[in-house]
């Protein structure tokens, strides 16, 4: 079968904007020059912003944006969809919150442990998913996942239904407290940002041009003599490494952790919010993670219409909209973002 | 009595027997999907939905019309089928030059839809629907009580899968068929209609997952989120199974039943993630699938 | 939602009591609180004429979606933004938790009626939250020990695999076993994802127990009992949780002879009738859950508190008025006389019912006959076992 050739060239015409940006040395963190603009109103939009909405709805915004950035890297850059993305940041933030409920470890040192969560069983389940490519991938990513849910939903310490419940948001370097919304929101920006940033530069590093290669055509990235199982694998850590970062800090910022973050219905929103936002633009996930979390708060006064409103942006996307928010707008005015 | 492995003979047999019966509508679900791939290469992640609306419909033309179980068993799939000839038309066929994983995503929104609408017109508790009368009561089969539903439900899928291998592998439509699988274009060429081959194609794989749900209705509870349980399992067994065969879609689905259902004896807690299990041994040692062709 | 803080909400000469329902609109708990949990608030309002009182009530709802932390951004919008003082409902124990956290973060007032976990009261109370209907430990105690008395002497169970399902298990065999019954096995099937339980029916029948538990919820616990009557299965049947939407949901057909525990029947008595019949123009093809009536009396004791007290102190300090709601007995045409623990666990009786045959009911929603009563004051979990810190103060 052929799927792995007609795959990957389609995906490329939605994802059209990220064509290969050699970054120039000395260029700007590896950004042109209208994306460091973006990104810089980014940044400022970040720090202004909970002056004027609501700091725990942005927290969960950046957790989600990370999450998908995180999510995009592998579709948009190596142009694997993963559907078990929740497995990842679930575990994540079942780790942070039980590290720092039962051992009162500091902020920081607890996400660092939900991203290696992540990493870990990133390894292990990639490791059996790269295997195979394009649907085959998507569906044996979400059997694997299916199975972490059944684990998290028995596994003792998780606390099955009713969650891990009342976690403190503990401190930062164990001396700043992190109670007041305003404080945590902060720490949530830096890591946010960091992860942003980090993600960015992996794309335009040699390693993520050797991506790229895999994602436009792996028989010829591997007959010039790539690992590409390897680069795959790396990347695919990769992601669910940040997965789990993002995982862990929403466990913080809500103080709880539920098996909401593992179930099949976070993986599919993930890949709403990449795909609704722009897959493989740099700026698209974290638009359409904002579109659609401000939507689940609005429309949760609504009731009923959730899913239904959810199913049919996901059919408008895909049929008329496949360059997302970011890559159209970016589309009228020929800019990369 | 005798014992197998410190389990009574008797009791292993009729758990065998009920594993079967399981496999009957992984069979019947995952022959569906695997039609519908072989000639859309599109994995239809609405194939829960429709099942549950097979089972709704089924309880609709009871409720409404008045139309008992068996003709249910025709219209429903045909009502559902038609439904799906109509999607297939309307959205589905605009995919059809683009990327696979469009196609899962597409379909994915059409299940979110599907099943959301039915939650709001109907709740999530479920509709009553009762076996009917005349396959009613069991059967003693020496090793265990047997409802005579469930032997009608094991038949059923038997005969309606081998027709569907029949016409798909034995016949010259199927043999169209396959060929506009390999070719479209050539086929094309022939004068064979291909576009409305592949709406009818859709419809046929709908329908399977429909007739799975009236077959579904008098045993499992009647409600909108029946199918989305189901649809994991499903992927599972096509993915060991491998896309390539109708034959090993069917013989996967029956012998994953099975197995689910040894598991039942032995260690009940891991009944459901066997499947998920076998899934990751034979990827490992088989990445194709049992029954998929060489990539 | 006013995602942008310029709805500070208006002081008028009387302050305005905000109530936030927040249920689960569109998931697998809708049909046992939704829609119709929101109608019995505003049947409460009613009622209690809050107009004819020169009182201000408004009500907001929510969709939480199963999800605890729409939950609980929901909560805390409704609360800093919108001035919400009293949260009600909130079916999903994952959920119901986490709100009982911001409530007492917030000092707000938090009636739970839909949540099963009896940590709520237990390790997890707090002086703003009370538990209003049903939690693991009273379906274990009701249906367990009354069922013995009642001639079902040996059991045999089928166990969802979680939490829900293992405490039920747990509390339930303890119960058959005091009251001189005796547990002759379980399986535990994994949840979610099973939808035939033939096996685990065939190994209940072999065993010769003479009842079979069914620790579950929802879909499950239907699938069961349809699959049980097609089995033909010679037990009596005993659902641990089971409302009477899912009743309706199997049909008499296939659901008579059942027997589950509730604290609430519409055709129980002259005021739970006369109850149902004024909520009947809100909520025309149904009949109340337990869920859904529970909020109808948690929001009326609530109003009553609030007029008491006066709305201005309600609103300011959440944790007093749990305090008054605790000093003052209450008695609403749902529940009955009851009242409310230190703890936060409302008090009231639990009924054991059997569900009727098809001949026996008169009509549509003539579905239950009462076996047996559990007064209020062993209905529930003894107050010292909880573990919850506010017994000890």
């Amino acid at each position: 079968m052929s799927i792995s050739s007609r795959t990957q060239t389609d995906i490329d015409r939605a994802a059209g904007e990220a064509a290969p940006v050699v970054p120039k040395a000395g260029s700007m963190f590896g950004f042109s020059r209208t994306q460091a603009i973006a990104f810089a109103i980014m940044v400022l939009l970040v720090v202004l912003c909970p002056w004027v909405l609501y700091p725990v709805f942005l927290m969960k915004v950046l957790c989600f944006a990370l999450f998908a950035c995180a999510f995009n890297l592998l579709i948009g850059y190596v142009g694997l969809l993963s559907f078990g993305h929740a497995a990842f940041f679930g575990m994540g933030s079942y780790i942070t919150a039980w590290t720092v409920k039962h051992w009162g470890l500091s902020a920081e040192v607890a996400i660092i442990l939900g991203g290696l969560t992540g990493a870990a069983l990133g390894l292990v389940l990639g490791w059996l998913a790269i295997r195979r490519q394009g649907l085959y991938f998507a569906m044996i990513t979400l059997a694997l996942a299916q199975m972490v849910y059944f684990f998290c939903l028995q596994a003792p310490f998780t606390g099955g239904e009713d969650g891990i419940q009342q976690v403190p948001r503990s401190s930062l370097f164990g001396l700043l407290p992190l109670d007041r919304d305003m404080a945590i929101y902060w720490l949530v920006a830096f890591v946010f940002l960091a992860g942003f940033l980090f993600i960015h530069r992996v794309v335009h590093s040699p390693f993520g041009q050797v991506l790229k290669a895999i994602r436009e055509n792996e028989p010829r990235a591997t007959s010039l003599g790539y690992r590409t199982d390897d680069y795959k694998l790396i990347a695919f850590t990769l992601s669910c490494t940040l997965a789990g970062i993002a995982g862990g800090t929403k466990a913080l910022v809500f103080g709880i952790a539920t098996l909401t973050d593992v179930h099949y219905s976070m993986s599919g929103e993930v890949v709403l919010m990449t795909l609704l936002g722009g897959l493989g633009t740099i700026f698209g996930p974290v638009v359409g993670a904002l579109v659609v979390t401000a939507m689940e708060n609005y429309l949760a006064q609504f009731g009923a219409w959730v899913t239904v409103t959810q199913g049919a942006i996901f059919i408008l996307c895909v049929l008329f909209f496949r360059k997302g928010i970011v890559g159209t707008v970016g589309g009228w005015f020929r800019l990369e973002l | 009595m005798f014992t197998i492995l410190g389990i009574p003979g008797p009791l292993l047999f009729g758990q065998l027997l009920l594993g079967l019966i399981n496999g009957a509508f992984y069979a019947m679900l995952s022959l569906g999907l695997a039609v519908i791939f072989g000639m859309l290469n599109i994995i239809n992640f609405a194939h829960g939905a429709l099942f549950m609306m097979g089972a709704f419909v089924s309880w609709m033309l009871l409720e409404y019309v008045g139309i008992g179980y068996f003709p249910a068993l025709i219209l429903a799939p045909l009502i559902v089928g038609i439904f799906g000839l109509v999607l297939e038309r309307t959205i589905v066929s605009r995919l059809y030059k683009l990327d696979h994983i469009y196609g899962l995503l597409l379909t994915f929104g059409l299940a979110l839809v599907i099943e959301g609408l039915f939650r709001n017109g109907y709740g999530s508790s479920g509709m009553p629907y009762r076996i009917p009368a005349a396959l009613q009561g069991a059967t003693d089969l020496g090793f265990m009580f047997m409802p005579n539903y469930r032997g009608w439900v094991v038949l059923a899928a038997v005969v309606v899968c081998f027709l569907t291998w029949l016409i798909i592998e034995k016949t010259s439509l199927g043999a169209t068929l396959r060929a506009a699988t390999e070719n479209a274009p050539m086929v094309q060429a022939f004068g064979v209609n291909v576009p409305r081959m592949i709406s009818l194609t859709y419809a046929g794989g709908v329908a399977l997952a429909a007739f799975a749900g009236v077959l579904a209705a008098p045993i499992y509870s009647v409600n909108p989120n029946m199918g989305s349980s189901f649809i994991n399992t499903v992927f599972a067994v096509v993915v060991i199974g491998g896309m390539g065969s109708i034959l090993g879609s069917i013989l996967t689905g029956f012998g994953l039943g099975i197995v689910e259902g040894l598991t039942k004896v032995f260690y009940p807690q891991a009944s459901a993630t066997v499947v998920f299990l076998v899934m990751v041994i034979v990827l490992l040692a088989r990445p194709r699938g049992l029954f998929g062709k060489a990539v | 939602m006013a995602l942008i803080g310029t709805t500070v909400p208006a002081r008028a000469q009387t302050p305005t009591l905000k109530i936030g329902v927040l249920t689960d609109l569109s998931g697998p708990y809708k049909d046992i609180a939704g829609p119709v949990a929101v109608a019995c608030v505003r049947q409460a309002l009613e009622d209690f004429g809050v107009a004819g009182k020169g009182m201000n009530v408004e009500v907001v709802s929510a969709d939480h979606q199963n999800k605890a932390d729409i939950g609980v951004s929901v909560v805390k919008q409704w609360i800093d933004r919108d001035g919400v003082d009293m949260i009600t409902e909130v079916a999903n124990s994952g959920v119901g938790l986490a709100v009982a956290g911001v409530a007492r973060e917030k000092n707000k007032v938090y009636l739970n009626c839909g949540a099963a976990t009896s940590d709520l009261t237990g390790v997890q109370c707090n002086p703003n939250t009370i538990h209003w209907v049903y939690d693991t430990y009273m379906l274990a105690k009701s249906t367990g020990s009354a069922l013995v008395k009642a001639g079902g002497s040996s059991w045999y169970f089928i166990t969802a695999d979680y939490a829900f399902g293992k405490a039920l298990l747990r509390d339930t065999s303890q119960f058959i076993t005091a009251a001189g019954g005796k547990v002759l096995g379980s399986a535990t099937y994994p949840f979610p994802g099973t939808t035939d339980f033939s096996s685990f029916l065939i190994e209940a029948q072999a065993s010769g127990a003479k009842v079979l538990g069914l620790a579950s919820a929802g879909a499950d616990t239907i699938n069961q009992i349809k699959q049980a009557q097609e089995f033909g299965l010679k037990m009596t049947v005993a659902g641990l949780l089971v409302f009477i939407s899912d009743i309706h949901a199997l049909g008499l057909d296939a659901a008579k002879g059942l027997v589950l525990t509730s604290s609430f029947y519409w055709d129980h008595d002259d005021r739970t009738r006369a109850f149902s019949n004024r909520l009947k123009p809100k909520a025309p093809s149904v009949r109340p859950t337990m869920v859904q009536a529970g909020t109808y009396s948690a929001t009326l004791h609530y109003l009553k508190v609030a007029a008491a007290m006066g709305v201005a102190q309600a609103k300011a300090d959440g944790a007093a008025t749990v305090e008054r709601m605790k000093a003052m007995p209450t008695d609403d045409d749902a529940f009955g006389p009851g009242s409310i623990r230190a703890d936060g666990r409302c008090l009231h009786p639990s009924f054991l019912w059997q569900v009727k045959t098809p001949a026996e009911s008169r009509g549509p929603w003539d579905y239950y006959k009462l076996l047996d009563t559990t007064p209020a004051n062993q209905a529930f979990r003894p107050l010292g076992e909880g573990g919850c810190a506010l017994v000890k103060a």
